[in-house]
């Protein structure tokens, strides 16, 4: 029998409902080689012990009708979880316990999945290489003391190094697709308002949209059809037709027409991204569909925007971490100092500086300068989207500028770190769905990832597209564990 | 009655000022649950009790709009005759609080659901239109509780998140005696459409005051001060009195009145500065990002409109037109729904006249007396109205109605009853009239002879015998009549 962690979401799914594999064997398989990969640091909270008795209860009746029958995920430690520490990477949340469950996460245990644990992230999700967490850096699978992304970090280290065979990362500003990409990973953020953000500790709301975070596309339409949903406890939930994402996967995208934004080729980009690029753009024009050059003029401004109103409203969704109500506490003489105290020790310096940029965009006098002036950027990037959608059904763009850098190389060159996000980006302002798929590696060996931006709700379209080109690419990481020796 | 005043000028030296106020009435909204969470919002529960996630601000909780509220203040909107905004937008106000778990108020800045109205002041000089600048819905914070626990603050969230309408006037008001109608005009559309309740001792409506002075006759406004959460209308006035009196003794001794915050101390009768306009708290208002912008169609605005009940205004008209009641009569029956109500009840069977003289009189004496509203009145609307209308068809006589409505006024008992146990049915059968004052005149041969001497005053006396002999009884009118025969 071919070795778990070899198959796919999909081969467990059905492997399970064809009792060739018990809940408790994938399990414990799973835990077993968690347990032996502390080394990754992908892991902040384990619910390893809950999980082997959920698997037990799974196959003494098991529900071979439901989506996820006993499969054991792991998630990012943004999701709130009833009754399992959840802590958004913080010192401020370190032991807070939530008495309740988020929608997606809600989601996919009433489909049959059973929680792992709880993975590493930057602190409030807010990084790109994992090395904001207050629970330390995570390495990535692909090679020693390089960072695997971020912020969804410990989720595509796990992933990548078949600690789950599947995971949930939240994106905005390319969380999920950035640290997929550096992994060799499949991710996608979904259209904003696709998927619920009850329950998910919040960075930025307008742009903050959850997604699966998978081994393939298959298995990507599979997880993205148990987390969408319409929510009534999240007022930016949007009702629209959700489908059948993996029932409707095609790889036949003949005639399809996807655009090249010229845009994206960005003044010192490095040549094997460029070479990735025309791969892409070849294995599409072999797969039948039409290659259209189009223009997205603004782009140039969506990474200055995205840093003013990330940040303006993080200032604002963090400062419920007050020290009053839950969370970490450091006493002070009076209610001001106690604010400072326990605010200054229980957020990172990231953290800080965001809510600093915020607070500043923010204030009275530079308001209009920066926020307002933000906001009509973002609809300019919009409308740049609305535009070359008239011509194209998708639009296909390297996933990110580079490979996945070493630890501690850019920690201290905040700009250079945001830089990483200049591809993903816009999709966040434009609320637009997108996914990252694997497509080849850099000299090095590191993977490197494309993405396929859709249109509003058309994750089906983004889907079969990289779907048929997966196919094409066939890329595996050939990865010899060596963080479990 | 005394005249309303509708000037407020305080004189010092040769100098006369006017004060200038407007008021920023935060109002609750009458809602079962409140703004963006399912918490009951019921006044006087355990501490912390009617607490949600939501309102607690727990990571990853978001609110959802409470559409009874908007449609409560929509309501409010159209009685207070404002432009309905079709869309508005909810922002976030930030401060740090321990009593504001968020880190912010979720309220309306920019683009408030409510525009430009106005409300009608009945002053005794006719009526006067104060200005409406807007009307915006908000969350209400918790409550810092700081003497229970002599180190430490504790905090009660039952409030926070309540519903709050801000109704903000121009600056139109003029004296005491206008803040005092203005706020009992607002409280009686607010309750006459149920969309307030307008309890002051509750909280659940509340004041900030601006108040400035200017020389009489200084047609730009003088620097204001702002008096934050007066809870009553003495209180209000008093805080303006000293407020404008202080103003008034700045600017004549030279200084000028400093743009600022300040706070009542109502047990000392004075305002204190809270703040200045350079310590003023930078808000950072924003589009709170977890909430779409509210929009309105027309047909959910009309279908409010549908269902609006008349209203004070309407309802002062039409009871002067149809039951030819002063306007003084008129204000007095409309300004609280109840009263209206109770009023209506007794003269579906009874003289208006006589009704409406025995409530503003007889009944509202009782009810001030014994500090009752009118929906506890002692005395039923069905009960008064056979009162009066054994009083109209001369079954008894006004006096004797007055110790009928005592006696009523003690568990609201059918007049009816009362004038059969006591007996205190009017004497008007002349046959038997005629007896008694054949008896009074026959005993009193001396006053006879006096009163047919010219000393006609002593018809009083007669009067008053023959009552004597029937125990307050006899019509009067009626005795009147026999009796001048009886003495020519």
């Amino acid at each position: 029998m071919t070795e778990i962690k070899n198959l796919t979401l999909v081969d467990l799914v059905s492997k399970v409902k064809s009792k060739e594999i018990s809940s408790k064997e994938i399990t414990e398989y799973f835990i077993e080689r968690s347990k032996k990969s502390k080394k990754l640091n992908s892991y902040i909270t384990e619910n390893f012990e809950k999980a082997k008795k959920m698997a037990d209860e799974f196959d003494k009746k098991p529900d071979f009708k439901c989506k996820l029958p006993g499969i054991p995920i792991a998630v990012k430690d943004l999701f709130c979880t009833k009754n399992l520490r959840t802590t958004a990477g913080s010192k401020i949340l370190e032991n807070f316990v939530p008495t309740y469950e988020s929608t997606i996460t809600e989601n996919l245990w009433s489909s049959g999945a059973i929680l792992l644990g709880k993975l590493n992230c930057d602190e409030f999700a807010m990084g790109s290489s994992n090395e904001t967490s207050f629970f330390g850096n995570v390495q990535n699978p692909i090679s020693e003391n390089l960072v695997p992304g971020g912020s969804s970090g410990g989720s595509a280290s796990a992933l990548a190094a078949d600690l789950t065979p599947a995971t949930i990362g939240t994106d905005t500003g390319g969380s999920i697709r950035q640290p997929a990409s550096f992994t060799g990973t499949v991710g996608l953020k979904p259209t904003y308002g696709s998927c619920s953000r009850y329950g998910i500790v919040a960075f930025a709301s307008s742009l903050d949209q959850a997604g699966p975070m998978t081994k393939d596309v298959k298995d990507c339409s599979l997880l993205l059809e148990v987390m969408s949903s319409y929510d009534n406890k999240d007022s930016t939930s949007v009702q629209f037709k959700r489908g059948n994402y993996l029932d409707k996967l095609s790889d036949n995208i003949k005639g399809k027409k996807i655009g090249i934004p010229k845009e994206y080729r960005i003044d010192k980009m490095p040549k094997e991204i460029e070479d990735l690029w025309q791969k892409g753009i070849n294995i599409i024009k072999d797969s039948g569909a039409e290659i259209v050059d189009v223009s997205l003029p603004n782009t140039n401004y969506a990474l200055p925007a995205y840093y003013i109103v990330a940040p303006a409203e993080a200032s604002s969704n963090l400062a419920r971490y007050d020290g009053v109500k839950y969370g970490f506490r450091s006493e002070g003489t009076n209610l001001i100092d106690m604010y400072e105290k326990t605010r200054s020790k229980g957020f990172g310096d990231e953290v800080k500086r965001r809510i600093m940029i915020g607070t500043y965009v923010l204030s009275s006098g530079y308001y209009d300068a920066y926020y307002l002036k933000a906001q009509k950027v973002r609809r300019l990037i919009k409308n740049d989207f609305d535009e070359v959608y008239k011509k194209v059904d998708a639009i296909l763009t390297p996933s990110t500028p580079s490979s996945a850098f070493k630890i501690g190389e850019k920690k201290d060159d905040p700009v250079s770190m945001y830089l990483n996000d200049i591809f993903t980006v816009p999709v966040n302002l434009a609320g637009l769905p997108a996914i990252s798929i694997p497509a080849g590696t850099d000299k090095k060996g590191y993977p490197l990832g494309l993405q396929i931006i859709g249109k509003a709700f058309d994750e089906q379209n983004i889907l079969n597209i990289a779907y048929s080109m997966e196919k094409q690419i066939n890329f595996k990481n050939n990865l010899n564990d060596w963080w479990m020796k | 009655m005394k005249e309303n005043q509708s000037e407020y000028l305080i004189k010092r030296n040769n100098n006369e000022y006017e004060v200038v106020i407007g008021l920023e009435v935060h109002a609750q909204v009458l809602s079962e649950s409140k703004l963006f969470s399912s918490s009951s919002t019921k006044f006087g529960a355990e501490p912390n009790s009617q607490v949600s996630l939501v309102d607690a601000a727990f990571p990853g909780m978001l609110p959802v709009i409470n559409e009874f509220c908007i449609k409560q203040a929509v309501r409010t909107g159209i009685g207070l005759k404002a432009k309905i905004n079709k869309r508005s937008i909810f922002d976030r106000k930030n401060y740090f609080y321990a009593d504001l778990p968020q880190g912010y108020q979720i309220s309306q800045y920019k683009n408030p659901i409510v525009g430009e109205g106005e409300v009608i002041l009945d002053m005794l000089s006719g009526e006067k239109i104060i200005g409406i600048e807007r009307l915006h819905l908000e969350q209400d914070a918790g409550k810092s509780i700081h003497d229970i626990d002599p180190k430490n603050t504790l905090v009660d969230l039952n409030r926070s998140g309540v519903a709050l309408m801000e109704i903000v006037s121009k600056p139109d008001l003029r004296s005491l005696d206008e803040v005092n109608l203005y706020i009992k005009k607002l409280r009686s559309i607010m309750r006459y459409m149920g969309t307030c309740d307008g309890n002051m001792q509750e909280g659940s409506l509340r004041a900030d005051v601006n108040v400035s002075v200017r020389k009489k006759g200084q047609k730009t406004y003088g620097t204001r001060c702002e008096i934050k959460n007066v809870n009553s209308i003495k209180f209000m006035q008093m805080a303006i009195d000293y407020e404008a009196n202080r103003q008034v003794d700045v600017l004549e001794g030279g200084g000028a009145v400093d743009q600022e915050t300040r706070l009542f101390d109502n047990k000392k009768n004075e305002t204190r500065s809270m703040r200045s306009k350079e310590d003023a708290h930078d808000y950072r208002y924003f589009p709170d990002p977890d909430l779409l912008p509210l929009e309105l169609s027309d047909e959910f605005i009309n279908d409010l409109k549908k269902n609006i009940p008349e209203l004070p205004d309407e309802k002062k008209k039409r009871f002067m037109e149809k039951f030819k009641l002063s306007s003084y009569e008129a204000t007095i029956l409309v300004s609280d729904i109840e009263t209206s109500k109770y009023f209506e009840e007794v003269i579906k069977n009874s003289d208006v006249k006589i009704s409406t003289n025995w409530i503003t009189g007889e009944l509202f004496a009782l009810l001030n007396e014994k500090n009752l509203e009118i929906t506890n009145s002692p005395i039923s609307a069905k009960n008064l109205s056979k009162l009066i209308n054994f009083i109209k068809d001369g079954t008894i006589s006004g006096k004797i109605a007055k110790s009928i409505f005592e006696i009523m006024a003690d568990g609201d008992q059918d007049p009816k009853k009362i004038i059969d146990e006591k007996g205190l049915k009017q004497q008007s059968d002349p046959k038997e009239l005629k007896k008694v004052i054949d008896k009074v005149v026959n005993d009193n041969q001396e006053k006879v002879k006096e009163y047919k001497s010219g000393k006609e005053k002593l018809f009083g006396f007669f009067v008053g015998q023959v009552m004597k002999a029937t125990a307050g009884k006899a019509n009067p009118q009626l005795v009147n009549e026999i009796l001048k025969k009886k003495l020519k």
